[in-house]
């Protein structure tokens, strides 16, 4: 009986220790440094938002816009270096790694281990969220790069179906071109240069040799016949671009497409939020396919939010961030809004439209073969380095500035140096 | 004195001359003009008129909303209540740092100039490098530092940072301009006893009318427009205007209103254009009293 | 000067306060300079150190030694980027020069409506790029823009794609450098042409010179210190021009208008090789100290008195 009491006592003396010192007020309030600060963008992440605060926590917003997060990037920088971290931050790629690798990032394991994270989120994308082990960020959404959107009437006009190899595409391109239409629908900026890049060398030489050639960086494989089919491939695309195609932006490129003027574009499934605003709907004003040539394999970018290593009396909210964003509900939600699939494999596709549904097809059968491969243009092939050192070299001969064998001969150089 | 009054030459001169120089005068002014004048025409159409429509020509029916939207309702990141905060933000933090580094500028320029030191002119060459410091390359110590001193997201780290590199300038304008300031004054103000911050206050100061407002509008100028150190140094709501006005502008996708972001960025530069206007006319004199002279 | 004398005569009096009112003016300099010296020059050395060490994303003190400058050497956009900047800063100090002396001139010839234009080209300095980007981006752009306007009026085959053009795009950032600067500029002559002696030239009117020759061989050597000044106004705008750059081109089409500055960021900022990009910075403030430190010490020195 005694023991009883005092055993008693005793815990309820070490509850009462645990309470007072873990009773130190948790900060209700989360910060997140993102981009995402147009329309359709900021209506998905206000998703999260509502959801936040619906679970009691009040929203800093610290939006940067530019550049695809280059602007963020620098003012994260400064933040970290001052001792501002903001409780999550939207980082693609390799920069996680980067970041992981400067020791600076939070630990999600408990919650990853709680959700059962290890088991729906397919493991190319662990690859970013998880460097060196140990879950560092909640992966948002996965956009993939190897994708067409076209119009459906301007197809149906000059008789073309979807391409689904090299030669039928350039048959398709110039039958828009004697049609007197554009064929292609691009921005001159070096990102988009690489976007169209991906595709090419995923359709040339398969995803053994993209593997090779954009994750591995083998010299050999970078200066190879193969990568130099590559180059001529994409001085023939530039044939079918319009004279003004240079510093457009992508959305300008897309509009082109939705009304009519030019035939397709090679963009990644961010564009179907420009065509879905625009009221259009697919397979009935426009067609979604995939590269030709790259059907079964997937290259992919994926937002994530990461998470810096904060005091303890932020670690619930970071923790219920991280939580949210890997609801099923937030990323059917979210996904459905911004256009691309959902980073759990087991979220139900029930409420995304027919490109939706096979982008999540194309997903899920991607990551079983082990064709899910991060994209070059987007840093999830190489680190930026390296990423911006291909953009030179993609863009220099896009804009004719060099010729293909320069190309092929720079490329492994370039790749070299920056390494 | 000045150069034109003796050019001018054989008085009534002809016509044509007159022509020539009023003629290139005009066409320099449109020239000038023609950026201002799309943004300003822009903003006032409807976006579909400017789809179909020629930048340069006039609107067909002007319409206040864009500018309505910029102020008020405009979203920037998850929050839209358009620029009217930031702008806020942006006084906040441009006055006192406009203020601080005017009064140094004069004292170090007042210093260097009636109180001479062994050594003065290295010390004024040195402070003088400080004007080509290019901002990228001192943004991460700088947050270091900010970041020890505990005012890295603050309008007061804000506030030192602008001070501290505009040191440069205002010692530069306000010294030059002091040197031109006969000495003969200072002498018999201490002949008379006159402390030194008495000279200042009472001998000084009142005289330098026309180079406050140079350096007024240069620090103003520069601070109000300044991005990298807005960006990286104040978050969220207590960010300066440049940066939301970024944010409006640069944004990657759905369809870009560019009538909104017309009009924000006319309202983001209606206070230094304000200040240029207005006080145009002292910054000539200003200049003429020797702040940027060799 | 005299007031040396005066100021080392008040401190002949004796007593702690006489001395502390002699060390008065330093003491008020002081805080300015140490701030100098702290924010400028320390975190110039800073930068140095760093461009000696592997750092890539933060700061990281382990020292390589040179690495990172032979990286930066071996960088061919580094130098396109110095290529550009020779372009550049050349036509833009030129020709901002030359535009601001004619502006000052003409309005110098007592017209009327001074008030009027001074403002008008004074205003651009006024703006920012990221208020005036978007502007000048349509107007030099073909589809959108001047070229579009002068065809929509009938000239079918004006063409003026400089924007997108390879080589051509590095002008167009020399139109919009010149645009903002050229009105400070004219200012800054218009006050030196004020401030010239009539006499002087009332004399070389009398002996018969022609106007044009009044200015050529009279005012423009005696406008001689504001050269130098606009010169290196002009010189420190064009090093460090970088949201000019950004907002017109973001450094394109391809890297044709790269310069050291949007060089230095990206390689800090973007590309996640912080040392390469401190070393390109440190390349960078040598350039500005050899523009700036003969001219500051011929300045400073010829003060004898």
């Amino acid at each position: 009986m005694a023991l009883h009491t005092r055993l008693l006592a005793g815990t309820a003396l070490l509850a009462g220790l645990a309470l007072a010192t873990g009773a130190r007020a948790q900060v209700k309030e989360v910060e997140m440094v993102h981009w995402w600060t147009s329309g359709g963008e900021a209506a998905a992440l206000n998703v999260l938002k509502e959801e936040m605060q619906k679970k009691g926590f009040a929203w800093k917003d610290n939006p940067i816009a530019g550049g695809g997060g280059s602007q963020a990037m620098t003012v994260l920088r400064a933040r970290v270096t001052a001792g501002n971290i903001p409780t999550a931050v939207q980082m693609l790629g390799f920069d996680i790694i980067d970041w992981a690798e400067a020791g600076v990032l939070g630990d999600l394991n408990p919650v990853a281990a709680r959700e059962g994270w290890d088991k729906v989120v397919p493991a190319a994308l662990q690859r970013f969220s998880k460097p060196q082990g140990k879950w560092v960020a909640a992966p948002v959404n996965v956009h993939s790069t190897n994708w067409i959107w076209a119009n459906k009437a301007v197809m149906d006009r000059i008789g073309a179906k979807p391409p689904t190899s090299w030669d039928e595409l350039v048959a398709v391109l110039d039958k828009a071109k004697a049609a007197g239409v554009i064929p292609l629908a691009h921005g001159g900026q070096a990102w988009q240069d690489a976007t169209i890049f991906d595709s090419v060398v995923l359709t040339t030489g398969g995803p053994d040799f993209y593997r090779k050639s954009m994750i591995d960086l083998d010299a050999g494989a970078l200066g190879s016949p193969t990568m130099k089919t590559v180059f001529e491939r994409m001085a023939k695309l530039r044939t079918y671009v319009d004279p003004n195609f240079s510093g457009r932006d992508w959305n300008l490129a897309s509009a082109m497409v939705i009304k009519g003027e030019a035939a397709m574009q090679i963009m990644g499934d961010w564009a179907k939020g420009e065509f879905l605003n625009a009221g259009k709907k697919p397979d009935v004003d426009f067609l979604c396919f995939r590269f030709p040539g790259t059907q079964g394999s997937v290259t992919f970018n994926s937002d994530q939010f990461v998470m810096f290593k904060v005091g303890a009396d932020r670690q619930e909210a970071q923790n219920a961030l991280a939580s949210a964003t890997m609801s099923p509900t937030f990323q059917s939600a979210f996904n459905v809004v911004k256009g691309s699939v959902p980073a759990r494999t087991d979220v139900p596709d029930t409420a995304f439209d027919a490109c939706g549904k096979k982008g999540m097809k194309d997903l899920a059968e991607a990551s079983a073969k082990g064709t899910l491969m991060g994209s070059m243009a987007h840093g999830h092939a190489s680190p930026a380095g390296v990423k911006n050192a291909m953009y030179d070299v993609i863009t220099k001969h896009f804009n004719g500035q060099i010729t293909t064998d320069q190309a092929v001969a720079e490329l492994p150089k370039a790749v070299a140096a920056a390494r | 004195m000045s150069a034109r009054a003796v050019a001018a030459g054989p008085a009534g001169g002809a016509i044509v001359p007159r022509l020539v120089i009023y003629g290139l005068l005009i066409l320099f002014c449109l020239i000038y003009l023609l950026p201002l004048f799309v943004m300003v025409v822009t903003s006032l159409k409807t976006l579909d008129e400017i789809r179909e429509g020629n930048m340069l020509a006039l609107p067909r029916e002007v319409t206040f909303e864009p500018w309505r939207q910029a102020w008020g309702s405009a979203c920037i990141g998850l929050t839209c209540a358009g620029l009217k905060g930031y702008f806020v933000n942006s006084i906040a933090m441009v006055v006192p740092a406009v203020v601080i580094s005017t009064l140094l500028g004069a004292l170090n320029g007042y210093v260097l100039t009636k109180w001479r030191f062994p050594g003065h002119r290295w010390v004024f060459g040195m402070m003088l490098f400080a004007c080509f410091i290019p901002f990228q390359s001192v943004l991460i110590p700088m947050a270091r530092v900010l970041g020890a001193l505990g005012i890295a997201n603050s309008t007061a780290g804000l506030v030192l940072v602008h001070v501290v590199y505009g040191l440069g300038f205002t010692t530069l304008f306000f010294r030059n301009y002091y040197e031109a300031f006969p000495n003969e004054l200072i002498r018999a103000a201490q002949i008379d006893g006159a402390s030194f911050w008495q000279i200042f206050r009472r001998i000084l100061l009142p005289s330098s009318g026309p180079i406050i407002v140079v350096t007024v509008i240069f620090q103003f100028t520069n601070i109000w427009n300044d991005f990298l150190f807005g960006a990286s140094f104040a978050s969220g709501e207590a960010a300066p205007m440049t940066v939301a006005l970024n944010n409006l502008v640069s944004s990657s996708t759905g369809v870009k209103e560019y009538n909104v972001h017309m009009a924000a960025a006319m309202i983001a530069a209606l206070p230094t254009l304000a200040v240029y206007v207005l006080a145009g006319r002292y910054f000539v004199r200003g200049l003429m009293a020797g702040a940027v002279k060799g | 000067m005299a007031t040396e004398a005066i100021a080392g005569g008040a401190v002949t009096r004796q007593g702690a306060g006489d001395r502390l009112r002699a060390w008065l003016p330093r003491l008020v300099l002081a805080p300015s300079f140490a701030a100098v010296l702290v924010f400028v020059y320390g975190f110039i050395i800073w930068t140095i150190v760093l461009s000696f060490t592997r750092s890539r994303l933060l700061p990281v003190y382990e020292f390589v030694g040179f690495d990172a400058y032979v990286r930066l050497f071996a960088q061919p956009s580094w130098w396109v980027a110095l290529q550009n900047l020779a372009i550049f800063g050349t036509l833009y100090i030129a020709i901002c020069i030359a535009i601001g002396l004619l502006l000052a001139i003409l309005i110098d010839q007592r017209i009327r409506g001074e008030g009027l234009f001074r403002p008008i080209y004074l205003y651009p300095m006024a703006l920012s790029f990221i208020v005036t980007g978007t502007a000048w981006k349509w107007f030099l752009n073909p589809g959108l823009g001047l070229e579009k306007v002068v065809r929509d009026w009938g000239f079918e085959s004006f063409r003026f794609d400089w924007l997108i053009n390879t080589e051509m795009a590095i002008y167009t950032i020399v139109i919009a450098g010149v645009w903002q600067a050229s009105g400070f500029v004219m200012a800054m002559f218009l006050a030196g042409l004020r401030g010239i002696d009539g006499e002087i030239l009332k004399a070389a009117q009398i002996d018969g010179a022609p106007m044009h020759q009044v200015y050529r061989r009279i005012v423009i050597p005696m406008l001689r210190p504001v050269f130098l000044s606009a010169f290196i106004v002009l010189a420190h705008m064009a090093i460090k021009s970088y949201d000019l750059v950004i907002a017109l081109t973001g450094g394109g089409p391809g890297n044709a208008t790269e310069l050291p500055s949007t060089f230095m960021y990206s390689y800090t900022f973007t590309r996640n090789q912080m040392a390469v990009g401190s070393a390109s910075a440190v390349m960078m403030l040598m350039t500005i100290c050899a523009i700036i430190v003969p001219y500051l010490y011929s300045e400073l020195r010829e003060k004898g008195r």
